[in-house]
């Protein structure tokens, strides 16, 4: 078989990347720390511009492992990007706070080369393979501060209950090859060569009007199919923390380096979403009747009790873990929206997907830079200690501001704009009470935001003392234009917006 | 004469002096109110451009201008999301309104000091937000507009406010952002069960949705936008809300910001679902009845200034519900009157109340007394919004409110009455706060108040002009307001006030 190389080198260079930096901390120890971080954030930046100028629109599936489509690309691009940020936003932390900088950027490298591997596995095994590599990454980094109790504590937390949802996973996995025999997603391959046996073909029975009398009867896999279902959505909901899956996320968001908790609540959530996108929309959809349920029950869960339980948080770490339990609830709408009518409904809802992950991640990153810039100079990470912040900081100020105020879904933000499109896709597909339950939460969640702004611009500083915040210039940067982005996808979200629609066209070949 | 982009205008003034001042060190407190000022008169301008080159005769949208924001993706096709603007005789003078109000507005503000910069970028993105939703042909960016009029008010209330101004203000949010929770729903209802892909507003007016639909989410655009138009029983943001603004803005909030909520019912409801505007509107009637009494008398039972114009407000808004329950010609033009006239004049009574707390330090009727003495312009302006208050001839009020009680008189004589008498009420507590704090003996502790400032009183007097103007020739805005709400489906038309007087001849 002829397969085009080419197409996974950017996965290549990663891997390359993480083992050299670690190497070259190792070799060379008495270099400034700091170039290493330069040096992991201009490989990250080449490699992304080089990725969108060179891999769009190519095609190959790699025997259907590995999907390097306008899908992968679209992830590529966007889980560099936030590699890129999260590495500028650990800079100034990491010196100050953390030892051993080669493990840590090089782990952050090898997060991200899973996250790549994530959206593009088109095969059980390989995307259980590239979670796994994403997930003990981050058992790590998250203990990364390891004289900190509380990140050990995190990290323990984290990995034993990770150790636990991969096994679910894993298990689920297992019962949907017991069902359908076979670990290939979907019938799609690009060369026109149709993959042999894969899971979207032999559940086809599901959705059809006439069984097919080859493929295996619904009825007498169902039990088993269903079993599968629930394992893989309970597994892939440790991942993404969904209600009731989510009691880790704030001890482990807490316990976190800072930056590591950003890298978390946005690249973790991002892939395991890419992952779950592509598995439903081209392994699962035929039986989509057997899950829709399920998820939009887990769905409808998460959305009330994450924002339910933000209200009562005094941390900011916390906070923004139950706000981000509160958006995978917004997201997993977008995955009960796949069931519908039609196959073009479901590329809708789709594309509403990662429009809102795309909004929800450059804003949650914003707000986490400005909050690291905040807790470089202060060492706190309570609500409170943000009292009188627009006095001492107008600029983190206005940028936290801004990215509660989209997260809350208010206009000239991205979070209006990409929550409205969502709501409406899932409307479109059947689901009103769903969306009517996410405007309904998303407005619950203003309370919590609007209380964390109140602190910034209604009090003065605590301490009397408090002066002026100093920001370096590299940050300020970075937070520049993270906030700059939020208001680009509120007020002009079209050509993203066209991208996305472009790229999940990949997952619906028929529509 | 289709010059769009004076719509546009109104728009981009407000925002680009945002901007401008966002990028001006805070140190300059003095250009920043410039270019505020400056920014407020443009659109003022604008918005008598707008309302003198509406074509009355032709009538119907004009100043179109459509730019295309997104279409042929996903669930949208042709014009799906645009940004697509123009008036029609009933947003006409809605946005001369609020070009009057931004504009005195901006004047009397012009004696903060505490972090300007940052009151009047919220103040600018306020106005331009009630701009777009009146002038907004796109449910896409109608809703965009009427949240982005709300945004601003929480730092608003919160920062420069007083009184229980962090309850007031979490109050206000919480109520108005609930609200278009109901309003969110409708729009994706709407859109599916049009099922054209776009939602671009005459477009989805010329759809026939099915009765049972049309009531059934009917309900949702009149309380979801209801509850900013102080639907009894949600009402209660109101007055707390005004009591807990700063100046300038209880003169928005009061003046525009609740016109957005019966304009949203205009827009939304009558517009889009005839069926179930037919269905509901007997219902409206009466809550804004109840609303009109209920509210004039909270008001005869308030001592603090600002409680009672809010509540007075919530009356008058009950007025502007009723108008438009009444369904017929009559009723419909004079709530929207009605929306202009107790948009200047309430925003005159703020403006005034400002001008006095921000010397005494107190808004209790019963601490005050004789300050004509001190304070003559400050009565007499105060005396003006009073007597348009409660319908005095000659003044705005008087020809709104006739409209209404003609209109409620042919639908529903009875709650036509309520309103009749709420409207005495509100001449008894008028002319009580007049008599306990302007007239009478005077009270030495007022020694020192001075008189209004001259930027005050120019305020005073651009909002006395608009009263006078509509007291005595409101021919340009019937005219202007008519011709749309004849277009309106479902409003039933009757003649002029004169035919319905006994013993003419039909």
């Amino acid at each position: 078989m002829d397969f085009e190389y080419e197409l996974v080198v950017p996965e290549f260079v990663m891997a390359g990347l993480a083992t050299l930096i670690v190497a070259v901390a190792l070799c060379f120890p008495r270099l400034r720390q700091e170039l290493l971080g330069y040096g992991a954030a201009a490989a990250v930046l080449l490699l992304l511009v080089l990725t969108a100028v060179f891999y769009i629109n190519v095609n190959d599936d790699f025997a259907n492992i590995i999907a390097v489509d306008n899908y992968t690309v679209l992830f590529r691009i966007f889980f560099l990007g936030i590699a890129f940020f999260t590495i500028l936003a650990s800079m100034q932390f990491a010196a100050d706070r953390l030892k051993n900088h080669g493990e840590y950027y090089g782990l952050i490298l090898f997060a991200t080369l899973g996250m790549m591997l994530m959206a593009g596995a088109r095969e059980l095994i390989t995307a259980y393979i590239a979670l796994e590599l994403l997930s003990f990454s981050l058992y790590i980094l998250v203990g990364f501060n390891k004289l900190n109790p509380f990140s050990n504590e995190a990290s323990l937390k984290y990995m034993l209950l990770g150790a636990f949802s991969s096994a679910l996973f894993l298990y689920g996995l297992s019962m949907i090859y017991g069902v359908t025999g076979t670990t290939t997603y979907g019938p799609i391959d690009p060369d026109g060569v149709e993959a042999a046996r894969n899971i979207a073909t032999q559940l086809g029975n599901f959705g059809a009007a006439i069984p097919d009398p080859a493929l295996p009867a619904a009825a007498d896999v169902r039990p088993g199919l269903i079993i599968g279902l629930v394992l893989v959505v309970a597994g892939l909901g440790f991942k993404v923390s969904a209600v009731p899956f989510h009691q880790w996320t704030p001890d482990a968001y807490q316990g976190a380096p800072l930056p590591i908790t950003a890298f978390l609540s946005a690249g973790g959530k991002a892939a395991a979403f890419a992952l779950f996108l592509r598995l439903f929309a081209e392994a699962f959809m035929p039986a989509s009747a057997e899950w829709v349920w399920l998820v939009a029950i887990v769905a409808a869960g998460t959305m009330i009790v994450g924002n339910l339980m933000a209200l009562q948080q005094t941390n900011m770490k916390r906070l923004l873990a139950y706000s981000s339990i509160a958006q995978v609830g917004y997201l997993l709408v977008g995955i009960v929206a796949l069931h519908a009518d039609t196959l073009a409904n479901s590329h809708d809802a789709a594309s509403a997907l990662v429009l809102h992950l795309v909004g929800y991640v450059a804003t949650n990153i914003a707000v986490f830079a400005a909050l690291i810039a905040f807790y470089n100079r202060t060492g706190r990470d309570d609500i409170a200690d943000l009292r009188g912040l627009a006095e001492r900081q107008p600029f983190l100020a206005l940028t936290i501001s801004v990215g509660l105020f989209s997260l809350a879904g208010m206009p000239l933000f991205a979070g209006f704009v990409t929550k409205f499109i969502l709501f409406q896709a899932a409307a479109d597909s059947g689901f009103l009470w769903l969306a009517a339950m996410g405007v309904t939460a998303s407005f619950v969640s203003l309370y919590y935001y609007l209380m964390v702004i109140k602190q910034i611009y209604l009090y003065k500083p605590a301490d009397t003392a408090a002066s002026r915040l100093h920001v370096p210039a590299p940050m300020t940067a970075a937070i520049a234009v993270l906030t700059a982005a939020v208001f680009f996808i509120g007020l002009y979200p079209t050509p993203l917006f066209k991208a996305i629609e472009h790229s999940t066209a990949m997952l619906f070949p028929g529509a | 004469m289709d010059a769009g982009e004076a719509l546009l205008l109104l728009l981009l003034i407000p925002a680009g002096a945002a901007l401008a001042i966002l990028l001006l060190p805070s140190q300059y407190k003095n250009a920043v109110r410039v270019i505020a000022l400056l920014a407020t008169l443009a659109t003022f301008i604008d918005s008598i451009y707008i309302f003198a080159l509406y074509d009355y005769q032709e009538g119907g949208l004009q100043f179109a201008l459509r730019y295309v924001w997104l279409e042929n993706v996903a669930f949208l096709r042709e014009n799906g999301i645009s940004l697509h603007l123009a008036v029609d005789g009933i947003a006409a003078p809605l946005v001369l309104l609020n070009g009057i109000v931004a504009f005195t507005g901006a004047l009397v503000s012009w004696k903060i000091d505490y972090r300007n910069k940052h009151f009047f970028i919220l103040f600018l993105f306020l106005v331009a937000g009630v701009f777009g939703v009146y002038i907004a042909q796109d449910l896409f960016f109608w809703f965009f507009a009427y949240e982005l009029a709300v945004l601003p008010m929480y730092l608003l209330i919160v920062i420069w406010g007083s009184t229980n101004k962090e309850y007031g203000a979490m109050k206000l949010m919480m109520v108005l952002v609930g609200g278009s929770v109901l309003i969110f729903i409708g729009i994706f209802a709407v859109f599916i069960e049009a099922g054209l892909g776009t939602f671009d507003l005459p477009a989805l007016g010329q759809v026939e949705f099915d009765a049972g639909f049309s009531k059934t989410f009917f309900p949702f655009f009149m309380i979801g936008c209801g509850v900013l138009a102080g639907l009894w029983p949600f009402h209660t943001w109101s007055p707390d809300g005004h009591v807990a603004a700063p100046t300038a803005v209880s003169m928005l909030h009061a003046g525009v910001l609740m016109k957005l909520g019966a304009f949203g019912i205009v827009r939304l409801g009558i517009e889009l679902l005839p069926a179930g505007t037919e269905f509901w509107m007997p219902v409206l009637l009466v809550l804004g009845a109840i609303a009109a009494i209920y509210g004039a008398f909270s008001a005869l039972h308030q001592h603090d200034l600002k409680f009672v114009i809010g509540y007075s407000s919530v009356s008058h808004m009950g007025f502007v519900l009723m108008g438009l329950g009444t369904m017929n010609t009559i009723g419909v033009n004079g709530a929207v009157l009605q929306m202009f006239s107790h948009g200047v004049m309430t925003a005159l009574f703020f403006a005034m109340v400002g001008a006095v707390y921000d010397q005494a330090h107190t808004r209790d009727i019963h601490a005050f007394g004789g300050i004509i003495r001190k304070m003559p312009l400050f009565v007499i302006f105060f005396g003006i919004a009073g007597l348009a208050s409660l319908g005095l001839p000659g003044l705005s009020g008087f020809v709104a409110e006739f409209h209404i009680f003609v209109g409620a008189f042919d639908a529903f004589p009875l709650f036509a009455a309520i309103g009749v008498l709420s409207a005495a009420v509100t001449a008894v507590y008028i002319l009580r706060l007049m008599g306990r704090a302007a007239l009478g003996p005077f009270n030495a502790k007022w020694e020192s108040l001075r008189d209004l400032r001259p930027y005050e009183a120019l305020a005073g007097a651009t909002l006395i002009a608009g009263i006078v103007a509509m007291g005595v020739w409101p021919a340009p805005f019937v005219d202007r307001i008519s011709v749309s709400v004849n277009e309106l489906p479902q409003v039933e038309q009757i003649g002029s006030p004169v035919d319905k007087l006994p013993g003419t001849i039909d």
